[in-house]
């Protein structure tokens, strides 16, 4: 009789209790049930919800652990104390000081993220008397990634709240959301707090609290740079494509989302439909505007000038269009379920996150407002390309009747 | 209930609660999304309604038998514009800021979804006494509505009831905002007062099962 035995005989025996549910999760969570699933069972796969959301934290660890570093470096490159590092394994880069930095901003950020999304969970889970979802762990973990690294923990909570329950649970739980929650999560911010969420200033640890005084650095993404038509002399490529630039805590990186992108490509988690096409939509949008600008329709008076004029594949590196590509528009819930609907719907993910970062200067990072509009069309998409696979069949089986 | 019969007091009460235009019916959204971002606007509109229900409802009922059926959509259209201009020059003349505020939407109450489906409904077939009490009850249950969410939109929003700061001064950083609360943006959106009648309905619906339908 070992602890596994006592604990599953204490279940058994408060089976009618409220909070039962609440006990399984910590329960499954450590040990396998005694129990299979009862009545008859229709899918026999070996992966299940939880390997498939393992990968997915597996592929976001990198980008966690980079963060980290990066959110210490840009602290200190901005005050001034270090030297750039040029290069993802330059020297001043992975650092101890800009890891503690980045322990001390980050860590909470994923504490409140989990502690209050699986709370919303439990509390849901005991309510409806089912056993506690699994939707979250992932959700849980790509919060923390898309947020300016200075946002107030109480703000976090309130919008993990608000993601989760309006978000998600509203619709049925996990499987059932319309809304990709982590999205959710972050269009709750945008528009509630929008002096966290955009600007000049949050971007970069620090940058807040020292505005307005002598100390005053600067905490502006790249690309908030381009949509105020700044000047950037002398910004590197190389350092966007490693990540070397302010941004949301996990997005900057597009070494690392291509390497997790690739892995979960390899472990067939993520769609490498919805990745690829989204990024030709992005591609085509930005050729597009090129060849409006190349045209000579829009002049450098333009306010649409600055980012219209970025050659087209540099917007794959200013933003945060991969990341959304590789882990917000592949979740297999809110995403098109059919082949050819996945490629219409990443086409439109990335025309659009173009079109809304061009278009709307207040709003530079439009990515996840593409992927929550597009997350509401996918099953229109689907239908549609169901229905014109029935129409193809039914034709070739009168052709073939005839 | 000595005033009212049961039957008649029933035309008051079930529409602030079981028969709730709209939480229940969902009629009248777009006057709620629009105007509820302040708590005084929002009782100003419930008013405003009530009043042009009521007294609609009444001259409705009152010539109902004389209305040439084929028209008469034409006959209550007028009818309402004469009540909200009436309304509309009243808020203009003792209310001018307010009905600054309020702006196309009080001449929008002419095509507030509610009025009109009483007159139908209601009103072209019901006596005078009993298409009163109809109007108001459902102006009351329309109004309640709608300053739950302007309390509710105003309060997080703006940080203040009726324009009056409550959780304190957001420049000078007192009250709440001394610890690091802010309003939040989003409620002074209208899709968060959709989002606030849904959590209404969500309630209501949670505590009273039989208005679950499939």
């Amino acid at each position: 009789m070992g602890l596994k035995q006592n604990l599953h005989n204490f279940k058994v025996k408060n089976k009618d209790k409220k909070w039962l549910p609440g006990f399984n999760a910590l329960f499954t969570f450590l040990y396998m049930p005694n129990e299979t699933t009862h009545g008859g069972t229709h899918i026999k796969a070996a992966d299940d919800l939880k390997r498939t959301m393992n990968t997915v934290i597996m592929a976001l660890v990198p980008c966690l652990i980079f963060g980290m570093f990066n959110a210490g470096y840009q602290h200190y490159l901005a005050l001034g104390e270090i030297d750039a590092a040029n290069g993802f394994l330059g020297a001043s880069f992975w650092t101890w000081d800009n890891l503690v930095i980045g322990l001390l901003k980050v860590l909470p950020l994923v504490a409140v993220s989990y502690g209050v999304g699986l709370a919303v969970e439990f509390i849901f889970a005991i309510i409806k008397g089912h056993e506690v979802e699994e939707g979250y762990l992932v959700t849980g973990m790509l919060v923390p990634l898309i947020v300016p690294i200075d946002i107030p923990l109480w703000m976090l909570a309130v919008a993990v709240i608000f993601g989760v329950v309006i978000g998600k649970e509203v619709f049925g739980g996990t499987g059932m959301n319309i809304l990709n929650p982590a999205l959710t999560i972050r269009a709750f911010l945008f528009f509630a707090y929008p002096t966290w969420m955009s600007g000049d200033k949050v971007w970069v640890h620090g940058a807040v609290e020292r505005a307005g005084t002598p100390d005053a650095i600067s905490g502006e993404t790249l690309l908030g740079a381009y949509a105020q038509n700044t000047s950037l002399a002398g910004i590197d490529y190389m350092d966007m494509f490693w990540g070397l630039i302010p941004g949301s805590v996990g997005e900057t990186s597009k070494f690392l989302i291509i390497v997790g992108g690739l892995f979960l490509i390899f472990t067939k988690i993520g769609s490498w439909r919805i990745m690829l096409s989204t990024l030709v939509g992005a591609l085509a949008m930005g050729l597009i505007f090129n060849g409006v600008v190349d045209a000579g329709w829009i002049g450098e008076s333009s306010k649409f000038y600055g980012l219209m004029s970025v050659p087209f594949w540099q917007h794959l590196i200013i933003g945060s269009i991969l990341f959304g590509a590789v882990y917000m528009a592949t979740d297999p819930v809110t995403a098109s379920q059919t082949n050819k609907g996945k490629w219409i719907y990443g086409f439109l993910i990335g025309f659009i996150s173009i079109m809304i970062r061009v278009f709307n200067p207040a709003y530079p990072e439009g990515v996840f407002l593409a992927i929550l509009l597009m997350n509401v069309f996918a099953p229109t998409i689907d239908h549609y390309v169901v229905q014109g696979n029935v129409k193809r069949r039914m034709k070739r089986l009168k052709a073939k009747v005839a | 209930m000595g005033l009212l019969s049961k039957k008649d007091a029933a035309l008051i009460t079930d529409p602030l609660a079981d028969n709730n235009p709209i939480t229940i019916q969902v009629l009248g959204i777009c006057s709620a999304l629009a105007i509820t971002a302040q708590l005084k606007a929002s009782i100003v509109m419930a008013i405003s309604v009530l009043f042009v229900m009521g007294v609609g409802n009444v001259v409705i009922s009152a010539i109902r038998n004389i209305i040439p059926s084929k028209i008469r959509i034409i006959v209550q259209l007028t009818v309402v514009a004469a009540l909200v201009i009436i309304v509309d020059q009243v808020l203009k003349a003792f209310a001018y800021e307010l009905s600054k505020e309020l702006s196309v939407f009080v001449g929008l109450i002419i095509t507030n979804c509610i009025i009109m489906g009483r007159f139908e409904a209601f009103a072209l077939g019901n006596g005078l006494w009993r298409s009163f009490l109809d109007g108001i009850g459902n102006a009351l249950g329309y109004g309640i509505i709608l300053i739950i969410v302007g309390f509710f939109r105003e309060l997080l929003g703006s940080g203040t009831l009726l324009g009056i700061p409550v959780l304190g001064d957001p420049i000078a950083k007192t009250g709440l905002y001394s610890i690091g609360y802010e309003n939040n943006g989003f409620m002074l959106l209208s899709p968060m007062a959709l989002i606030v009648v849904g959590i209404i309905i969500w309630v209501q619906r949670s505590r009273n099962k039989a208005l679950i339908e499939d």
